[in-house]
């Protein structure tokens, strides 16, 4: 127990000692959770349009209207030419082109039947369907305004129609960094956890401590407690910054759930972490190759946890990996304890496998540790 | 030169040496490619939705085969109240829950007019509106092909094409993502970490005391990885044509000028980063804050740009990795020319020429 307490007063002042290293260690979550839940917005908005009016009616201009009084499109341009509107959308400055044929609002009382042009830059997919789809239901809307204005309205809603109402539960506003913070914390935790355990061991190795402590009878689970408990302690702290500074005064996000529910979690996970920083640096000589190794996983880690795409919707193979991968289970805990409420007997299972990965991890990393070489 | 060659072939053996490098220098790319590729999309697939059904009569029973059959949803089960709905929520699985009222059949045939309710799980944002746009555009074909026999008056058709990627593939838009983050990463973390590494160890004092000119030491180690990036990019690019068929309608020799102005701005940083510190894991903490995160963030292939705020998008511009992935859309998708993208090449070359000055100007022949 004494050897312990050494040990980790050196390793504590090693850390302390090196401000560089510190100061990064708090600034970098502090200005990912900052700037990363603003920028990382998935809601197609704001979307550019360009407008070729053949017509200048007053259908036409009262589509336009329309169209912008909408609020998600931009009205970039409105020419006379396809061509020059065509300009603007090849340098990106507009992603929609939409065109009113000559002989609109004519046609449209004389045939009973009109056609709209519509170009769409299709090269991000989901905006493009997403733009499209907004587009067409204006236009619809639109249609159906016309539709008023010529027939009596007995006979408008001639047809059956269905009244949808959309409730949004749990966050009602729709409001999005409320959704991303929890699940960005996650991934700055797992950062610093592996990369900090990680570096921290190989660097022994490279600058050769290691070999001093290796020949005293300092014991194997002694060296390695004395190396995680300081980062288990620095990850607790990030966290709780990143949870009660960032997430409650910037973001206003009050966990629902119960907190001590939230750290029994994350003591496991961060074991289960800081294990695999271990891990790598047992297979590792040099920093450049812990770093090499940490960030690989690390990668695979932030695309397979579902923190930017569904893992739902993902093929079969890769959901297996997304069930191999712990950040992904931290994640769900987060977002179901934070903003749903969840209580312990809703993450039951998450606990098991978490404290399942932390033996693994752990007990694979001091296996493959050897005092000597 | 002749020294200058062997202290170019001394890094490579350095990098070849090291398989777990190796790993991240080729694995990194391909690993990528194959999961931007495969596994990730916005597309919401096999969501779970729960039926909470009051009416029990044909409409809803068609509504309820409809969603079956659409590949979007998985009907997990029904429940008969709203606190079940709030567990299943809770429960984490189910993402979307359809109320039907009760006479709903009855409502929709005689008054013309029903309710339906759709319940979303809005602690992800995304997918709630998602399901519900889905789940929204079933329910309007349904009304659809019930007024289908009617004859409508005054219809205005809409006409769309979908220009540069008609298949709406998700490839198109994350290939040249990824181009610029494998290259950045190579370049930025791998020559500043290489070049602070032997500050630590002792070995640059060495080379610093030889008769070779310690810039030369320097601009060494950055062409192993100039020429690695460029192995990196041909790989990305064969990838993405085999695996994705994505095309390269414009010249590929316009791409490879590009990447390698890319590639230069990118060492240039590498040099500055390790000019200013001297521990590998300072040198990598700055990289990766440097350069990483604002590569995902503000070259737009992962959050478009638009919707940021105002300072974000300033600070965008100067993002070395957003002007090439305009440049890389342009040429590989669009097959613009030179003329169509002279104004970012301009931007991108003007970065590497200050990024060089200064970390030449910054570049110490002393260590201490």
């Amino acid at each position: 127990m004494r050897t312990l307490k050494y040990l980790l007063q050196k390793e504590f002042k090693q850390i302390f000692r090196n401000t560089t290293i510190l100061r990064m260690i708090l600034m970098m979550p502090m200005m990912q959770l900052l700037v990363m839940p603003l920028a990382a917005d998935f809601e197609i908005k704001n979307i550019n349009i360009s407008i070729v009016d053949h017509d200048h009616s007053s259908y036409s201009r009262k589509l336009v209207d329309k169209i912008i009084a909408s609020g998600y499109f931009k009205l970039n341009d409105y020419s006379n030419s396809f061509d020059e509107s065509f300009q603007e959308f090849q340098t990106d400055h507009s992603d929609l082109i939409l065109e009113i044929p000559k002989d609109f609002e004519k046609g449209m009382v004389r045939e009973n039947a009109n056609t709209l042009f519509l170009a769409v830059n299709a090269i991000n997919g989901t905006k493009a369907s997403v733009g499209s789809g907004y587009l067409s239901r204006i236009i619809t809307n639109f249609n159906a305004d016309i539709r008023q204005d010529w027939i009596q309205p007995s006979r408008a809603s001639v047809a059956p129609t269905m009244e949808v109402s959309t409730l949004n539960w749990f966050n009602t506003l729709l409001n999005y960094p409320i959704f991303m913070v929890p699940g960005i914390l996650v991934s700055l935790v797992t950062m610093i956890g592996m990369y900090m355990c990680a570096l921290n061991i190989v660097k022994e190795k490279e600058v050769g401590t290691i070999e001093q402590i290796n020949v005293t009878p300092i014991k194997k689970h002694h060296f390695i407690l004395g190396k995680l408990i300081p980062f288990w302690v620095i990850g607790n702290f990030v966290f709780s910054i990143g949870l009660f500074g960032i997430g409650r005064l910037v973001y206003g996000i009050v966990p629902l759930g119960s907190i001590p529910l939230l750290y029994a979690f994350l003591g496991i996970f961060l074991i289960a972490i800081l294990g695999i920083g271990l891990l790598i640096s047992t297979y590792s000589q040099t920093q450049q190759q812990a770093m090499s190794l940490a960030f690989f996983c690390m990668m695979l880690f932030m695309l397979m946890s579902g923190l930017f795409t569904s893992i739902d919707s993902m093929p079969q193979w890769a959901i297996w990996i997304a069930n191999a991968n712990p950040v992904t289970y931290f994640i769900e805990v987060m977002r179901m304890v934070v903003l749903k409420g969840s209580g312990f007997n809703d993450i039951k299972k998450h606990f098991l496998i978490m404290a399942g990965f932390a033996l693994l991890f752990n007990g694979w990393a001091i296996l493959n540790y050897k005092k000597t070489n | 030169m002749k020294q200058f060659l062997s202290f170019v072939r001394k890094e490579f053996y350095h990098v070849f040496r090291d398989p777990k490098t190796l790993l991240l220098l080729f694995g990194m790319p391909i690993v990528q490619i194959v999961l931007f590729g495969f596994a990730l999309t916005n597309e919401i697939k096999n969501a779970d939705i729960v039926i909470f059904d009051l009416a029990h009569d044909m409409a809803s029973q068609q509504i309820i085969n409809k969603l079956e059959a659409s590949k979007n949803f998985e009907i997990k089960r029904f429940v008969n109240s709203h606190s079940e709905i709030e567990e299943a929520f809770k429960s984490g699985k189910i993402k979307l829950a359809i109320v039907f009222p009760p006479n709903f059949n009855h409502d929709l045939l005689h008054l013309n007019k029903a309710q339906i309710e759709i319940i979303a799980d809005a602690s992800d944002p995304n997918t709630a509106t998602t399901l519900s746009n889905y789940a929204n555009n079933i329910l309007m074909d349904y009304q659809k092909e019930m007024s289908l026999n009617k004859a409508i008056p005054l219809q205005i058709n809409t006409q769309i094409r979908m220009i540069y990627n008609p298949e709406l593939r998700g490839a198109y838009n994350f290939v040249p993502g990824v181009m610029a983050l494998v290259l950045l990463l190579v370049c930025v973390l791998m020559t500043s970490v290489s070049i602070v590494r032997e500050k630590e160890l002792g070995t640059m004092e060495i080379l610093l005391v030889s008769p070779f000119n310690p810039l030369m030491v320097i601009i060494a180690k950055a062409v192993p990885y100039f020429f690695l990036s460029l192995v990196n990019l041909s790989v990305i690019l064969i990838l993405s044509t085999t695996l994705m068929d994505m095309p390269i309608n414009g010249s590929i020799l316009l791409l490879y000028f590009a990447s390698s102005i890319l590639i230069i701005t990118a060492l240039a940083l590498g040099l500055l980063i390790s000019n200013s510190t001297d521990s590998q894991q300072t040198a990598m903490l700055l990289s990766l804050m440097g350069m990483l995160l604002p590569t995902l963030l503000f070259s737009g292939f992962m959050f478009p740009l638009e919707n940021m705020p105002k300072p974000l998008q300033l600070i965008a511009n100067i993002v070395p990795s957003k002007w090439y992935y305009i440049i890389v859309k342009g040429v590989m998708i669009k097959g613009l020319g030179i003329q169509g993208i002279w104004k970012e090449m301009l931007i991108l070359f003007s970065m590497a020429v200050f990024l060089i000055f200064v970390s030449v100007k910054k570049f110490k022949i002393r260590l201490a």
